[in-house]
Protein backbone atom coordinates (compact mmCIF):
# COMPACT_ATOMS: atom_id res chain seq x y z
CA UNK A 1 0.00 0.00 0.00
CA UNK A 2 1.33 3.25 -0.80
CA UNK A 3 1.80 6.35 1.78
CA UNK A 4 -1.31 8.43 0.03
CA UNK A 5 -3.37 5.04 0.27
CA UNK A 6 -2.64 4.56 4.09
CA UNK A 7 -3.41 7.97 4.35
CA UNK A 8 -6.81 8.13 2.88
CA UNK A 9 -7.33 4.77 4.73
CA UNK A 10 -6.95 6.59 8.31
CA UNK A 11 -8.94 9.81 7.30
CA UNK A 12 -11.39 7.75 6.17
CA UNK A 13 -11.45 5.72 9.13
CA UNK A 14 -11.50 9.10 10.98
CA UNK A 15 -14.20 10.66 9.43
CA UNK A 16 -16.39 7.48 10.07
CA UNK A 17 -15.63 8.09 13.96
CA UNK A 18 -16.21 12.04 13.68
CA UNK A 19 -19.39 10.51 11.80
CA UNK A 20 -20.06 8.10 15.04
CA UNK A 21 -19.64 10.65 17.84
CA UNK A 22 -20.64 14.14 16.33
CA UNK A 23 -23.10 13.25 13.28
CA UNK A 24 -26.19 13.98 15.93
CA UNK A 25 -24.48 16.99 17.54
CA UNK A 26 -23.44 18.73 13.89
CA UNK A 27 -26.68 18.27 12.99
CA UNK A 28 -28.73 19.43 16.00
CA UNK A 29 -26.59 22.61 15.16
CA UNK A 30 -27.28 22.75 11.44
CA UNK A 31 -31.33 22.54 12.17
CA UNK A 32 -30.76 25.37 14.71
CA UNK A 33 -28.75 27.31 11.73
CA UNK A 34 -31.13 26.30 8.56
CA UNK A 35 -34.27 26.53 10.87
CA UNK A 36 -35.55 22.93 8.67
CA UNK A 37 -34.81 19.37 9.70
CA UNK A 38 -34.98 18.35 5.66
CA UNK A 39 -32.66 21.07 4.46
CA UNK A 40 -30.32 20.37 8.12
CA UNK A 41 -29.97 16.63 7.12
CA UNK A 42 -29.15 17.03 3.40
CA UNK A 43 -26.73 19.14 4.48
CA UNK A 44 -25.02 17.50 7.03
CA UNK A 45 -24.96 14.31 4.22
CA UNK A 46 -23.51 17.34 2.05
CA UNK A 47 -20.53 18.37 5.05
CA UNK A 48 -19.57 15.20 5.46
CA UNK A 49 -18.97 14.25 1.51
CA UNK A 50 -16.58 17.22 1.57
CA UNK A 51 -14.76 15.86 4.45
CA UNK A 52 -14.65 12.83 2.65
CA UNK A 53 -12.96 14.37 -0.28
CA UNK A 54 -10.71 16.96 1.74
CA UNK A 55 -9.35 15.81 4.29
CA UNK A 56 -7.25 13.21 2.64
CA UNK A 57 -6.10 16.64 0.76
CA UNK A 58 -5.80 19.52 3.22
CA UNK A 59 -5.62 17.50 6.43
CA UNK A 60 -8.39 17.05 9.19
CA UNK A 61 -9.26 20.14 10.36
CA UNK A 62 -8.27 20.80 14.02
CA UNK A 63 -11.85 21.04 15.07
CA UNK A 64 -13.42 18.72 13.27
CA UNK A 65 -16.87 19.26 14.05
CA UNK A 66 -16.68 22.88 13.62
CA UNK A 67 -15.17 22.57 10.49
CA UNK A 68 -18.44 20.48 9.61
CA UNK A 69 -20.94 22.54 10.86
CA UNK A 70 -19.18 25.68 8.47
CA UNK A 71 -19.10 22.71 5.17
CA UNK A 72 -22.76 22.18 6.34
CA UNK A 73 -24.36 25.57 6.13
CA UNK A 74 -22.26 26.58 2.72
CA UNK A 75 -23.58 23.60 1.20
CA UNK A 76 -27.42 24.12 2.36
CA UNK A 77 -26.70 28.19 1.23
CA UNK A 78 -25.25 27.00 -2.17
CA UNK A 79 -28.25 24.67 -2.00
CA UNK A 80 -30.59 27.38 -1.95
CA UNK A 81 -29.13 29.86 -3.81
CA UNK A 82 -29.53 27.32 -6.91
CA UNK A 83 -32.90 26.84 -5.88
CA UNK A 84 -33.35 30.21 -6.32
CA UNK A 85 -32.74 30.48 -9.76
CA UNK A 86 -36.44 29.03 -9.33
CA UNK A 87 -37.65 30.39 -6.61
CA UNK A 88 -37.11 34.38 -5.79
CA UNK A 89 -38.03 33.77 -1.78
CA UNK A 90 -34.96 31.62 -1.51
CA UNK A 91 -32.75 34.04 -2.60
CA UNK A 92 -34.00 36.65 0.38
CA UNK A 93 -33.88 32.85 3.12
CA UNK A 94 -30.14 32.15 2.04
CA UNK A 95 -29.09 36.20 1.99
CA UNK A 96 -30.64 35.98 5.91
CA UNK A 97 -28.55 32.51 6.52
CA UNK A 98 -25.54 33.83 5.53
CA UNK A 99 -26.05 37.33 7.48
CA UNK A 100 -26.89 35.66 10.49
CA UNK A 101 -25.14 33.16 11.00
CA UNK A 102 -22.07 34.42 9.53
CA UNK A 103 -19.75 33.12 12.42
CA UNK A 104 -21.86 30.41 13.45
CA UNK A 105 -18.87 27.82 15.07
CA UNK A 106 -17.63 30.98 17.57
CA UNK A 107 -20.56 29.98 19.28
CA UNK A 108 -19.02 28.20 22.91
CA UNK A 109 -19.41 24.51 23.32
CA UNK A 110 -22.11 25.00 26.04
CA UNK A 111 -24.25 26.62 22.78
CA UNK A 112 -23.56 23.06 21.11
CA UNK A 113 -24.94 20.95 23.64
CA UNK A 114 -27.56 23.50 23.99
CA UNK A 115 -28.73 22.15 20.38
CA UNK A 116 -28.96 18.62 21.33
CA UNK A 117 -31.18 19.41 24.68
CA UNK A 118 -33.32 21.54 21.75
CA UNK A 119 -33.16 18.79 19.44
CA UNK A 120 -34.46 16.25 21.91
CA UNK A 121 -37.30 18.62 23.19
CA UNK A 122 -37.97 19.18 19.74
CA UNK A 123 -38.43 15.68 18.94
CA UNK A 124 -40.50 15.24 22.11
CA UNK A 125 -42.96 18.01 21.84
CA UNK A 126 -46.41 17.03 23.04
CA UNK A 127 -48.06 18.27 19.84
CA UNK A 128 -46.71 15.64 18.44
CA UNK A 129 -48.33 11.74 18.71
CA UNK A 130 -46.64 9.92 21.11
CA UNK A 131 -45.42 7.38 18.14
CA UNK A 132 -43.81 10.13 16.05
CA UNK A 133 -42.11 11.27 19.16
CA UNK A 134 -40.27 8.06 19.21
CA UNK A 135 -39.65 7.55 15.87
CA UNK A 136 -38.82 10.96 15.90
CA UNK A 137 -35.95 10.92 18.45
CA UNK A 138 -34.47 7.91 17.33
CA UNK A 139 -34.26 8.99 13.99
CA UNK A 140 -32.34 12.27 14.72
CA UNK A 141 -31.07 11.94 18.16
CA UNK A 142 -29.84 8.40 18.11
CA UNK A 143 -29.36 8.80 14.43
CA UNK A 144 -30.88 5.05 13.95
CA UNK A 145 -32.73 4.30 10.32
CA UNK A 146 -35.85 4.33 9.76
CA UNK A 147 -35.27 0.38 8.61
CA UNK A 148 -33.91 -0.05 11.63
CA UNK A 149 -36.51 1.74 13.66
CA UNK A 150 -39.24 -0.32 11.93
CA UNK A 151 -37.69 -3.84 12.81
CA UNK A 152 -37.59 -2.71 16.82
CA UNK A 153 -40.94 -1.65 16.62
CA UNK A 154 -42.00 -4.33 14.01
CA UNK A 155 -43.56 -2.44 11.83
CA UNK A 156 -43.00 -1.55 7.99
CA UNK A 157 -40.20 0.92 6.95
CA UNK A 158 -43.20 3.01 5.14
CA UNK A 159 -45.15 3.29 8.27
CA UNK A 160 -42.21 4.59 9.99
CA UNK A 161 -41.27 7.19 7.47
CA UNK A 162 -44.42 8.50 7.18
CA UNK A 163 -44.50 9.01 10.87
CA UNK A 164 -41.44 10.78 10.71
CA UNK A 165 -42.37 12.76 7.42
CA UNK A 166 -45.81 13.94 9.28
CA UNK A 167 -43.76 14.81 12.29
CA UNK A 168 -41.26 17.48 10.21
CA UNK A 169 -44.68 19.00 8.36
CA UNK A 170 -46.26 19.57 11.68
CA UNK A 171 -42.76 20.86 12.99
CA UNK A 172 -42.41 22.90 10.42
CA UNK A 173 -46.18 23.94 9.11
CA UNK A 174 -47.70 24.68 13.19
CA UNK A 175 -43.98 26.41 13.54
CA UNK A 176 -43.12 24.28 16.75
CA UNK A 177 -39.89 26.08 17.60
CA UNK A 178 -36.48 25.09 18.41
CA UNK A 179 -36.01 25.85 21.57
CA UNK A 180 -35.80 24.45 25.40
CA UNK A 181 -38.54 25.04 27.46
CA UNK A 182 -38.49 28.39 29.51
CA UNK A 183 -38.24 27.03 33.28
CA UNK A 184 -42.41 26.85 34.08
CA UNK A 185 -43.22 24.73 31.10
CA UNK A 186 -39.87 22.86 31.91
CA UNK A 187 -41.31 19.97 34.26
CA UNK A 188 -44.17 19.09 32.15
CA UNK A 189 -42.32 19.67 28.67
CA UNK A 190 -39.06 16.94 30.79
CA UNK A 191 -42.20 14.65 31.46
CA UNK A 192 -42.56 14.15 27.73
CA UNK A 193 -39.02 13.62 26.76
CA UNK A 194 -38.89 10.88 30.00
CA UNK A 195 -41.77 9.26 28.82
CA UNK A 196 -40.46 8.62 24.97
CA UNK A 197 -36.79 7.51 26.75
CA UNK A 198 -38.88 4.85 29.19
CA UNK A 199 -41.40 3.75 26.32
CA UNK A 200 -38.16 3.39 24.16
CA UNK A 201 -36.44 1.43 27.35
CA UNK A 202 -39.53 -0.77 27.67
CA UNK A 203 -40.05 -1.84 24.02
CA UNK A 204 -36.15 -3.28 24.24
CA UNK A 205 -36.90 -4.65 27.70
CA UNK A 206 -40.25 -6.34 27.52
CA UNK A 207 -41.37 -6.46 23.77
CA UNK A 208 -44.82 -6.11 23.89
CA UNK A 209 -45.24 -8.86 20.86
CA UNK A 210 -43.30 -11.36 18.86
CA UNK A 211 -41.22 -14.83 19.97
CA UNK A 212 -38.58 -13.08 21.95
CA UNK A 213 -39.00 -11.73 25.44
CA UNK A 214 -36.86 -8.92 24.73
CA UNK A 215 -34.62 -6.35 22.53
CA UNK A 216 -31.67 -5.54 24.01
CA UNK A 217 -30.50 -2.97 21.08
CA UNK A 218 -33.10 -0.90 22.08
CA UNK A 219 -32.80 -0.70 25.80
CA UNK A 220 -29.19 0.18 25.10
CA UNK A 221 -30.17 3.01 23.20
CA UNK A 222 -32.80 4.50 25.59
CA UNK A 223 -29.65 3.78 28.35
CA UNK A 224 -27.73 6.19 26.01
CA UNK A 225 -30.26 8.64 25.61
CA UNK A 226 -30.95 8.65 29.14
CA UNK A 227 -27.38 9.52 29.66
CA UNK A 228 -27.38 12.27 27.27
CA UNK A 229 -30.42 13.81 28.54
CA UNK A 230 -28.41 13.94 32.00
CA UNK A 231 -25.49 15.18 30.85
CA UNK A 232 -27.49 17.95 29.48
CA UNK A 233 -30.06 18.58 32.30
CA UNK A 234 -29.32 17.39 35.60
CA UNK A 235 -32.78 17.15 36.59
CA UNK A 236 -33.94 14.86 39.49
CA UNK A 237 -36.56 12.94 37.17
CA UNK A 238 -33.85 12.85 34.59
CA UNK A 239 -31.40 10.81 37.42
CA UNK A 240 -34.07 8.67 38.50
CA UNK A 241 -35.44 7.73 35.09
CA UNK A 242 -31.48 6.88 34.21
CA UNK A 243 -31.35 4.46 37.59
CA UNK A 244 -34.53 2.97 36.81
CA UNK A 245 -32.99 1.88 33.76
CA UNK A 246 -29.84 0.32 34.79
CA UNK A 247 -31.27 -1.18 37.73
CA UNK A 248 -33.99 -3.17 35.41
CA UNK A 249 -31.23 -3.94 32.61
CA UNK A 250 -28.91 -4.97 35.80
CA UNK A 251 -31.28 -7.97 35.85
CA UNK A 252 -31.74 -8.91 31.76
CA UNK A 253 -29.49 -11.92 32.17
CA UNK A 254 -31.31 -13.27 34.79
CA UNK A 255 -34.69 -12.44 33.38
CA UNK A 256 -34.87 -15.47 30.80
CA UNK A 257 -33.77 -19.30 31.03
CA UNK A 258 -31.22 -20.67 28.63
CA UNK A 259 -34.66 -22.16 26.80
CA UNK A 260 -36.06 -18.73 26.55
CA UNK A 261 -38.40 -18.96 29.18
CA UNK A 262 -39.26 -15.74 31.63
CA UNK A 263 -38.07 -16.20 35.14
CA UNK A 264 -39.86 -14.15 37.61
CA UNK A 265 -37.41 -11.94 40.22
CA UNK A 266 -38.02 -14.14 42.54
CA UNK A 267 -36.80 -17.13 40.87
CA UNK A 268 -33.71 -15.42 39.49
CA UNK A 269 -30.12 -16.62 39.88
CA UNK A 270 -28.75 -13.41 41.85
CA UNK A 271 -25.05 -14.18 40.74
CA UNK A 272 -26.30 -13.47 37.14
CA UNK A 273 -27.16 -9.76 37.73
CA UNK A 274 -24.74 -7.01 36.67
CA UNK A 275 -22.87 -5.42 40.18
CA UNK A 276 -21.79 -2.79 38.37
CA UNK A 277 -24.84 -1.58 36.83
CA UNK A 278 -26.78 -1.55 40.04
CA UNK A 279 -23.86 0.19 42.01
CA UNK A 280 -24.15 3.04 39.51
CA UNK A 281 -28.34 2.58 39.71
CA UNK A 282 -28.14 2.39 43.84
CA UNK A 283 -25.84 5.96 43.43
CA UNK A 284 -28.36 7.52 41.32
CA UNK A 285 -31.10 6.62 43.20
CA UNK A 286 -29.40 8.33 46.16
CA UNK A 287 -28.91 11.39 44.73
CA UNK A 288 -32.07 12.24 42.99
CA UNK A 289 -33.74 10.85 46.71
CA UNK A 290 -31.17 13.80 47.98
CA UNK A 291 -32.69 16.48 45.56
CA UNK A 292 -35.94 16.39 47.33
CA UNK A 293 -37.43 17.12 44.33
CA UNK A 294 -37.96 13.11 42.84
CA UNK A 295 -40.71 11.95 41.13
CA UNK A 296 -42.50 8.63 40.04
CA UNK A 297 -39.27 7.93 38.61
CA UNK A 298 -37.10 8.04 40.92
CA UNK A 299 -39.24 6.10 43.24
CA UNK A 300 -39.67 3.24 40.74
CA UNK A 301 -35.45 3.40 41.06
CA UNK A 302 -35.76 3.15 44.48
CA UNK A 303 -37.95 -0.20 44.91
CA UNK A 304 -35.83 -1.76 41.92
CA UNK A 305 -33.00 -0.76 44.08
CA UNK A 306 -34.43 -2.17 47.25
CA UNK A 307 -34.87 -5.49 45.57
CA UNK A 308 -31.28 -5.28 43.56
CA UNK A 309 -29.95 -5.34 47.35
CA UNK A 310 -31.41 -8.01 48.55
CA UNK A 311 -28.86 -10.62 48.74
CA UNK A 312 -31.62 -13.78 48.45
CA UNK A 313 -35.26 -12.91 47.95
CA UNK A 314 -36.44 -14.43 50.78
CA UNK A 315 -33.93 -11.25 52.68
CA UNK A 316 -36.02 -8.56 50.41
CA UNK A 317 -37.19 -5.37 53.02
CA UNK A 318 -41.03 -5.88 51.49
CA UNK A 319 -41.65 -3.27 54.79
CA UNK A 320 -39.59 -0.97 52.75
CA UNK A 321 -40.60 -1.50 49.17
CA UNK A 322 -44.63 -1.11 50.64
CA UNK A 323 -43.30 2.36 51.93
CA UNK A 324 -42.43 3.35 48.47
CA UNK A 325 -45.21 2.19 46.55
CA UNK A 326 -47.28 4.26 49.45
CA UNK A 327 -45.78 7.48 48.54
CA UNK A 328 -45.86 5.91 44.85
CA UNK A 329 -49.39 5.55 45.24
CA UNK A 330 -49.39 9.43 46.35
CA UNK A 331 -47.03 11.21 43.71
CA UNK A 332 -48.64 9.30 40.36
CA UNK A 333 -51.93 7.32 41.43
CA UNK A 334 -52.57 4.86 38.72
CA UNK A 335 -54.07 1.15 39.10
CA UNK A 336 -50.81 -0.52 38.23
CA UNK A 337 -49.38 0.79 41.03
CA UNK A 338 -51.75 -0.41 43.56
CA UNK A 339 -51.67 -3.49 41.83
CA UNK A 340 -47.74 -3.31 42.57
CA UNK A 341 -48.48 -2.44 46.15
CA UNK A 342 -51.07 -5.23 46.42
CA UNK A 343 -48.14 -7.94 45.45
CA UNK A 344 -45.75 -6.33 47.96
CA UNK A 345 -48.58 -6.54 50.79
CA UNK A 346 -48.79 -10.07 50.29
CA UNK A 347 -45.22 -10.43 50.50
CA UNK A 348 -45.00 -8.56 54.07
CA UNK A 349 -48.33 -9.53 55.33
CA UNK A 350 -49.59 -12.40 53.52
CA UNK A 351 -51.53 -13.95 50.07
CA UNK A 352 -54.59 -12.65 51.82
CA UNK A 353 -54.05 -9.56 52.69
CA UNK A 354 -52.98 -9.03 48.88
CA UNK A 355 -55.60 -11.07 47.48
CA UNK A 356 -57.81 -8.30 49.22
CA UNK A 357 -56.19 -5.43 47.83
CA UNK A 358 -56.31 -6.88 44.01
CA UNK A 359 -60.04 -8.26 44.07
CA UNK A 360 -61.13 -4.33 45.41
CA UNK A 361 -59.09 -2.93 42.40
CA UNK A 362 -60.31 -5.70 39.42
CA UNK A 363 -64.05 -5.11 41.08
CA UNK A 364 -63.67 -1.45 40.21
CA UNK A 365 -62.61 -3.09 36.73
CA UNK A 366 -59.88 -0.37 36.49
CA UNK A 367 -57.23 -3.63 35.17
CA UNK A 368 -60.19 -6.58 33.39
CA UNK A 369 -57.75 -6.72 30.85
CA UNK A 370 -54.54 -6.36 32.23
CA UNK A 371 -52.87 -9.71 32.08
CA UNK A 372 -50.73 -9.21 34.68
CA UNK A 373 -53.79 -8.29 37.27
CA UNK A 374 -54.96 -11.73 36.86
CA UNK A 375 -51.24 -13.64 36.66
CA UNK A 376 -50.75 -11.82 40.23
CA UNK A 377 -54.26 -12.84 41.25
CA UNK A 378 -53.64 -16.94 40.30
CA UNK A 379 -50.37 -16.87 42.40
CA UNK A 380 -51.82 -15.53 45.38
CA UNK A 381 -54.92 -18.03 44.72
CA UNK A 382 -52.19 -21.21 44.37
CA UNK A 383 -50.22 -19.58 47.72
CA UNK A 384 -53.71 -20.09 49.50
CA UNK A 385 -54.76 -23.19 48.04
CA UNK A 386 -57.50 -22.36 45.72
CA UNK A 387 -56.74 -24.48 42.87
CA UNK A 388 -60.29 -23.78 41.28
CA UNK A 389 -60.30 -19.65 41.13
CA UNK A 390 -56.04 -19.73 40.47
CA UNK A 391 -56.45 -21.61 37.39
CA UNK A 392 -59.81 -19.56 36.20
CA UNK A 393 -57.11 -16.33 36.83
CA UNK A 394 -54.47 -18.00 34.84
CA UNK A 395 -56.87 -18.65 31.89
CA UNK A 396 -58.35 -15.01 31.79
CA UNK A 397 -54.22 -14.13 32.07
CA UNK A 398 -53.61 -15.97 29.33
CA UNK A 399 -56.32 -15.10 27.26
CA UNK A 400 -55.05 -11.43 27.50
CA UNK A 401 -50.94 -11.78 26.75
CA UNK A 402 -49.79 -12.23 23.41
CA UNK A 403 -45.81 -12.36 24.32
CA UNK A 404 -44.97 -15.95 23.53
CA UNK A 405 -42.57 -16.64 26.49
CA UNK A 406 -45.09 -15.02 28.82
CA UNK A 407 -48.01 -17.19 28.14
CA UNK A 408 -45.63 -20.45 28.18
CA UNK A 409 -44.89 -19.51 31.74
CA UNK A 410 -48.74 -19.10 32.32
CA UNK A 411 -49.40 -22.49 30.81
CA UNK A 412 -46.34 -24.04 32.93
CA UNK A 413 -47.80 -22.48 36.10
CA UNK A 414 -51.48 -23.86 35.08
CA UNK A 415 -50.18 -27.40 34.55
CA UNK A 416 -48.41 -27.22 38.37
CA UNK A 417 -51.78 -26.73 39.63
CA UNK A 418 -52.68 -30.04 41.29
CA UNK A 419 -55.80 -31.51 39.76
CA UNK B 1 -47.77 33.93 12.32
CA UNK B 2 -51.76 33.53 12.97
CA UNK B 3 -53.21 30.80 14.76
CA UNK B 4 -56.69 30.44 14.86
CA UNK B 5 -57.92 28.72 18.31
CA UNK B 6 -61.32 26.77 18.24
CA UNK B 7 -63.12 27.27 21.40
CA UNK B 8 -65.06 23.65 22.57
CA UNK B 9 -67.24 23.59 25.13
CA UNK B 10 -70.22 21.33 26.39
CA UNK B 11 -73.29 23.73 25.80
CA UNK B 12 -75.04 21.62 28.81
CA UNK B 13 -72.61 22.34 31.11
CA UNK B 14 -71.94 25.67 30.23
CA UNK B 15 -75.96 26.17 29.78
CA UNK B 16 -76.19 24.84 33.61
CA UNK B 17 -74.47 27.43 35.36
CA UNK B 18 -75.58 29.97 38.05
CA UNK B 19 -76.35 33.46 36.97
CA UNK B 20 -73.27 34.00 39.31
CA UNK B 21 -71.23 31.49 37.70
CA UNK B 22 -72.03 32.08 34.33
CA UNK B 23 -71.71 35.97 35.36
CA UNK B 24 -68.03 35.14 36.71
CA UNK B 25 -66.97 32.82 33.43
CA UNK B 26 -67.89 35.93 31.10
CA UNK B 27 -65.86 38.29 33.46
CA UNK B 28 -63.09 35.76 33.11
CA UNK B 29 -63.61 36.10 29.07
CA UNK B 30 -63.28 39.83 29.45
CA UNK B 31 -60.01 39.70 31.26
CA UNK B 32 -58.45 37.31 29.06
CA UNK B 33 -59.60 39.51 25.32
CA UNK B 34 -58.18 42.37 27.72
CA UNK B 35 -54.91 40.37 27.90
CA UNK B 36 -54.60 39.51 24.43
CA UNK B 37 -55.50 43.03 23.00
CA UNK B 38 -52.32 44.46 25.62
CA UNK B 39 -50.13 41.76 24.53
CA UNK B 40 -50.09 42.12 21.29
CA UNK B 41 -51.62 38.81 20.75
CA UNK B 42 -55.07 39.38 19.35
CA UNK B 43 -56.17 39.80 15.85
CA UNK B 44 -60.10 39.17 16.00
CA UNK B 45 -62.26 36.52 18.43
CA UNK B 46 -66.24 35.91 18.50
CA UNK B 47 -68.13 34.03 20.37
CA UNK B 48 -71.27 32.00 18.25
CA UNK B 49 -74.66 31.58 19.35
CA UNK B 50 -75.56 27.56 20.54
CA UNK B 51 -75.77 24.82 18.23
CA UNK B 52 -79.55 24.51 17.73
CA UNK B 53 -78.90 27.93 15.92
CA UNK B 54 -76.80 26.54 13.38
CA UNK B 55 -77.20 25.52 9.80
CA UNK B 56 -75.41 23.11 7.22
CA UNK B 57 -75.24 23.93 3.40
CA UNK B 58 -74.28 21.44 0.99
CA UNK B 59 -73.91 22.06 -2.44
CA UNK B 60 -74.45 18.29 -4.01
CA UNK B 61 -75.04 17.87 -8.32
CA UNK B 62 -75.27 21.04 -8.46
CA UNK B 63 -78.32 21.32 -5.86
CA UNK B 64 -78.37 23.15 -2.85
CA UNK B 65 -79.24 21.31 0.36
CA UNK B 66 -79.86 22.90 3.73
CA UNK B 67 -79.92 20.93 6.82
CA UNK B 68 -80.30 21.46 10.42
CA UNK B 69 -77.27 21.97 12.57
CA UNK B 70 -74.24 19.62 11.90
CA UNK B 71 -75.57 16.96 13.44
CA UNK B 72 -72.52 16.14 15.73
CA UNK B 73 -72.00 13.40 18.05
CA UNK B 74 -69.24 14.84 20.06
CA UNK B 75 -70.22 16.18 23.80
CA UNK B 76 -68.44 19.67 23.15
CA UNK B 77 -69.43 22.09 20.21
CA UNK B 78 -67.51 25.11 18.45
CA UNK B 79 -68.49 27.75 20.70
CA UNK B 80 -66.15 30.70 19.96
CA UNK B 81 -62.33 31.53 18.74
CA UNK B 82 -60.01 33.56 18.81
CA UNK B 83 -57.67 34.55 15.77
CA UNK B 84 -53.83 35.37 17.70
CA UNK B 85 -50.74 36.39 16.27
CA UNK B 86 -48.15 34.29 18.16
CA UNK B 87 -44.17 34.13 17.81
CA UNK B 88 -44.32 29.96 17.26
CA UNK B 89 -46.94 27.19 18.81
CA UNK B 90 -45.37 27.45 22.17
CA UNK B 91 -46.61 30.65 22.50
CA UNK B 92 -49.50 30.14 21.16
CA UNK B 93 -50.17 26.90 23.39
CA UNK B 94 -49.32 29.89 26.28
CA UNK B 95 -52.09 31.72 25.05
CA UNK B 96 -54.51 29.30 24.43
CA UNK B 97 -54.06 27.70 27.64
CA UNK B 98 -55.17 31.02 29.09
CA UNK B 99 -59.06 30.93 27.60
CA UNK B 100 -61.44 30.41 29.97
CA UNK B 101 -63.12 27.21 27.98
CA UNK B 102 -59.71 25.32 28.24
CA UNK B 103 -60.57 24.68 31.97
CA UNK B 104 -64.11 23.14 30.88
CA UNK B 105 -63.94 21.96 27.41
CA UNK B 106 -60.80 22.23 24.61
CA UNK B 107 -59.05 24.46 22.68
CA UNK B 108 -57.68 23.58 19.16
CA UNK B 109 -54.93 25.47 17.72
CA UNK B 110 -54.89 25.35 14.45
CA UNK B 111 -52.10 27.64 12.62
CA UNK B 112 -53.59 29.16 9.69
CA UNK B 113 -52.83 28.60 6.51
CA UNK B 114 -50.68 31.30 4.14
CA UNK B 115 -50.46 31.03 0.41
CA UNK B 116 -47.45 31.75 -1.55
CA UNK B 117 -48.86 34.34 -4.84
CA UNK B 118 -45.88 34.33 -6.70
Amino acid sequence: MSGDAANETAVRDMVDAVYRSDSRRVLATLIRLLGDFDLAEEALHDAFTAAVERWPRDGVPANPRAWLVSAGRFKAIDAMRRRARFDASLEEIARRFDVETSDPVARDGESVEDDRLRLIFTCCHPALPPDAQIALTLREVCGLTTEEIARAFLTGPPTVAQRIVRAKAKIRDARIPYEVPVRGDLPGRLDTVLHVIYLVFNEGYSASAGSSLTRPDLSGEAIRLGRLLLDLLAEPEALGLLALMLLHESRRAARTSPAGELVLLGDQDRSLWNRELIAEGSALVQRALSSRRFGPYTLQAAIAAVHAEAPAAGATDWAQIVGLYDVLARADPSPVVELNRAAAVAMRDGPLAGLTLIDAILARGDLADYYLAHSARADLCRRLGRTTEARASYGRALRLTQQDPERRFLERRLGELPD
Amino acid sequence: MKYLCLIYDEEKKVGSMSKSESDAFMGEYYAFTEGIQKSGHYVAGEALQPIHTATTVRIRNGKLSTTDGPFAETKEQLGGFYLINARDLNDAIQVASKIPSARLGSVEVRPIMVFDHQ
